[in-house]
């Protein structure tokens, strides 16, 4: 007994040290350079750095009251109220999720850019002379957060609503309380953990967020799109200062919507039935719910449409008419049979399955420790294993970037950028979190004598973990795992700062294809990143 | 003299063959009524049409003569206490007990009404607890006390004692009756057990497959059950048809229902061997095979035979059916 106790605290930390010098150290070398005179003293007399840093917070902020504005009454209307085409609409309504960041954020840029379908449609509609709008500053990018991060808060409602045990209504109604007493002292009090969840998400999604931005930002900075701009133009001081005071509001928004949750323990004390959806009974309104859902799910698939659909034109074919003159195959023909668009397809696909892979192994070896074995570290453990998410994207480029380009092998400083190794490290870093969680909560909800059973029944250890552990846990390993894929698939904020020519992900190539104005082949890339992201996250959401 | 609370051949159907009702009862004021029966005996139904939380295919309920089959649950102020409680985690103690409260005017009227209600329930000085923190039994009796607190006209609850640990449960089980007797208020509660039926409430309406078999006192139902279900429901039963049942003295083909401790052993009377014996401590149940192979139990002293003995047993006291 006390010869396995003391293998596995060795384990322990050894698993700390791995996450430590993954997670931690990179952060720290950044705080401390940053520590530099004059990149301090440029970073606060620059009005711009200011400016960047007060639009990632309000863009954040905003974006988490859209998402909210769209996603709570969503899910209201699809846990409660059965209408016609309610379960097919349930599943489409979180399409967004399928679209990579950078590839819903092109998808817009065809769909409502100045040169999109819409614009074209209104100019040639009423004979103007230029494009009605320009798809450009904070509203631009305020339409995608909207767009993509609504199904947060529309999922974590929905998860709450079916949590919440009919008879706490009923119990609210057999006191006296009318409908809008139960919703505001009874229904909202208990979704609030849901909510507070999904503002986070959201507020650290935004906040992280890159693509749109990047691409539609134009003269609006946000800290984000300003760290890669900076690094971009060889001030790395200045970039790390900049990581720095974007960590710094990312922890601080956390604390704040932290502290909100509150530490009630929220849980109905009997074995919740959720309430059934209830027919809507007046055939007007079911009619108009059944509409306007149907008319919702039209403009959802809005972006994927016309992601497919430019997909198809052939480069330089479409100029001025409002739908494509010629379709045909092309751009896929080129994307699969030249060596040179087929390179970075395999990169992404070897660098997310590989990633994907260690934070697997690792966030088993976290949950046996932390859950089965009960280390001393596995509070240490769990920390750092959740920590990568609580920092945006760029934080942990920026971090990965100055660290590993030093040969300092005595400080654990290897020269990894520019080497093959460096995207998937990061990838690993992000997808740390994912699958970290989806293992640690089904390892607490795995009963242990089922492995106790499996024992007495003769299993060995490996017979045990194959047989009966790993099944078990499958669900929450299969959702962690495809969402890490997922993430690093379609990342761009990583890859920007760390990618070489010879590992370039889809990302880079889809914006470079831009950049050529090969609309077609960027489209192609897009609907191929989608495609792949829709399989893997429903193969993971399978029970 | 017409009851307090009325059920008037109310009915609740499900699907098109699945049906509760048409049932009627009086219920007189401050009386306390059990619904006892089986899982899927329209019980739960009932008590859910009497909230209002089940609107009825049929029939009228009233309480004091006034019409609540359309009162919404809201404004039909019955107390419920649900069988998980359904205490709001969100709350403590003193909000979950104030929260039927909330129509109240003046606040030192809302604690002193929740104070009040804590105190009928042996919980003093328990506001500002966290519902999480309490025990099993002190949860039930917040149930209790919310329900009560806004002084409804009639008091639901549905399986009161079922989420309780057994050793709990019967002394649980008569501060419920006695806090009830005290506040005075009638009530109707739901149970599949039949030793809590008998000990909490006053009468008994049993039902089965969605209709009442019988309503009386326990001694009624269980002296004098006017079926065979309340026969062999209610408490344990043998039944004998036609030869055994005319060796213990029935005339005609009738089904005779004999309870275990009315059979004695004896001279001459029903044959059969003793199959099996389980000691309870005062006494013993014997499992007797007849010759016909009909098995039944005889309630006697611990020595009154034994396994593999050939016996004869005589009925002191039979339901004829």
């Amino acid at each position: 007994m006390t010869r396995r106790l003391r293998r596995s605290d060795l384990a322990a930390a050894a698993l700390t040290l791995l996450l430590a010098w993954l997670v931690i150290y990179p952060i720290l070398v950044v705080g401390v350079d940053a520590a530099h005179p004059t990149a301090l003293t440029a970073f606060f007399t620059r009005p711009g750095e200011w400016a960047a840093l007060w639009a990632s917070v309000w863009i954040s902020l905003v974006s988490v009251i859209l998402a909210a504005a769209i996603g709570v009454p969503l899910a209201f209307l699809f846990e409660w109220f059965d209408f016609p085409g309610r379960k097919t609409l349930g599943a489409l309504i979180a399409l967004p999720v399928v679209l990579p960041p950078l590839v819903g954020v092109i998808a817009f840029l065809f769909l409502y850019g100045e040169s999109g379908f819409i614009a074209r449609a209104v100019q040639s509609v009423f004979h103007l002379q230029n494009a009605p709008w320009r798809l450009q500053g904070a509203a631009a990018i305020l339409l995608v957060h909207a767009y993509s991060m609504y199904v947060y808060f529309y999922l974590f409602t929905r998860a709450g609503l079916a949590k919440l045990d009919v008879s706490m209504l009923e119990a609210a109604q057999a006191l006296g309380a009318d409908r809008r007493a139960t919703l505001w002292r009874v229904i909202v009090p208990l979704l609030r953990p849901s909510l507070v969840g999904a503002a986070m998400l959201t507020f650290m999604t935004a906040l992280g967020s890159f693509s749109a931005p990047y691409i539609f930002g134009g003269g609006f900075r946000v800290m984000t799109t300003q760290i890669v701009a900076t690094k971009l133009n060889g001030d790395l001081p200045l970039a790390m200062v900049e990581t720095v005071a974007l960590a710094l509001v990312a922890i601080a928004g956390l604390v704040i919507l932290g502290r909100t949750e509150g530490d009630d323990i929220l849980v109905a004390l009997g074995k919740g039935i959720a309430p059934r959806p209830r027919p809507i009974r007046r055939a007007s309104v079911r009619w108009l719910a059944a509409i306007a859902g149907w008319g919702l799910a039209v403009l959802l698939l809005l972006p994927h449409l016309t992601l497919g659909l430019v997909s198809l034109v052939p480069y330089g074919a479409w100029t001025t008419e409002i739908l494509p003159p010629v379709i045909n195959l092309e751009n896929y023909r080129r994307l699969f049979s030249e060596a040179e668009r087929l390179r970075p397809m395999w990169n992404s696909l070897w660098m997310a399955a590989a990633s994907t892979a260690v934070a697997v192994a690792l966030a088993l070896a976290g949950g046996w420790l932390v859950v089965r074995r009960r280390v001393a570290l596995r509070r240490a453990i769990e920390a750092l294993l959740a920590l990568p998410w609580a920092l945006p994207g760029t934080v942990f480029a920026i971090a990965l970037a100055t660290t590993f380009s030093v040969h300092a092998p005595l400080r654990l400083r290897f020269v990894l950028v520019g080497t093959a190794v460096i995207l998937p490290l990061a990838y690993l870093v992000r997808a740390l979190p994912l699958t970290g969680r989806g293992v640690l909560a089904a390892y607490r909800q795995l009963d242990p004598s089922l492995e106790e059973a499996a024992a007495s029944l003769g299993a060995g250890r490996w017979r045990t973990l194959g047989r009966v552990t790993l099944p078990q846990l499958r669900p929450g390993l299969a959702a962690g795992a495809s969402l890490a894929f997922v993430a690093a698939l379609g990342d761009i904020v990583a890859s920007i700062v760390l990618y070489t020519y010879e590992t370039r992900p889809v990302s880079i190539e889809i914006l470079s294809s831009l950049r050529l104005s090969e609309t077609g082949v960027a489209a192609a890339f897009g609907v191929v990143l989608m495609l792949v992201s829709a399989v893997v996250l429903g193969v993971g959401a399978r029970r | 003299m017409t009851g307090f609370l009325q059920i008037q051949a109310i009915e609740k159907r499900w699907g098109h063959d699945v049906t509760v009702g048409p049932i009627s009862l009086d219920i007189s004021r401050g009386e306390i009524l059990a619904l006892l029966g089986p899982s899927g005996s329209g019980k739960t139904t009932m008590l859910r049409l009497l909230a209002g939380f089940e609107t009825a295919d049929g029939g009228r309920i009233a309480v004091a003569n006034e019409d609540v089959t359309p009162v919404p649950p809201a404004q039909r102020r019955f107390g419920m206490v649900f069988q998980h409680y359904a205490l709001f985690p969100h709350l403590d103690v003193g909000q979950n007990v104030g929260f039927g409260l909330a129509g109240s005017r003046e606040r030192g009227s809302v604690e002193a009404k929740v104070a009040a209600a804590l105190a009928l329930v042996d919980l003093r000085g328990y506001e500002r607890r966290k519902v999480h923190e309490l025990s099993g039994g002190q949860q039930q009796r917040v149930a209790l006390a919310r329900a009560l607190a806004p002084e409804p006209r009639v008091l639901l609850l549905d399986e009161p004692l079922s989420n309780l640990d057994p050793a709990l449960r019967e002394r649980t089980r008569h501060e419920l009756r006695e806090v009830i007797k005290r506040v005075g208020i009638t009530t109707v509660f739901v149970t599949h057990e039949q030793e809590e039926a008998f000990d909490l409430g006053d009468r008994i309406a049993v039902l089965n497959q969605g209709r009442l078999e019988q309503v009386g006192v326990p001694d009624e139902l269980y002296e004098h059950p006017t079926n065979l279900f309340v026969a062999t429901f209610v408490g344990r039963a043998n039944v004998f048809r036609g030869r055994s049942a005319r060796a213990l003295g029935a005339n005609g083909d009738g089904v005779l229902v004999v309870r275990p401790e009315r059979l004695r052993f004896a001279q001459a009377g029903l044959p059969g061997i003793v199959r099996e014996r389980r000691y309870i401590g005062a006494a013993a149940f014997f499992l007797i095979e007849g010759d016909d192979h009909e098995r039944f139990e005889v309630l006697a002293e611990p020595d009154a035979a034994k396994v593999g003995a050939r016996v004869y047993v005589e009925a002191t006291r039979v339901i004829a059916l």
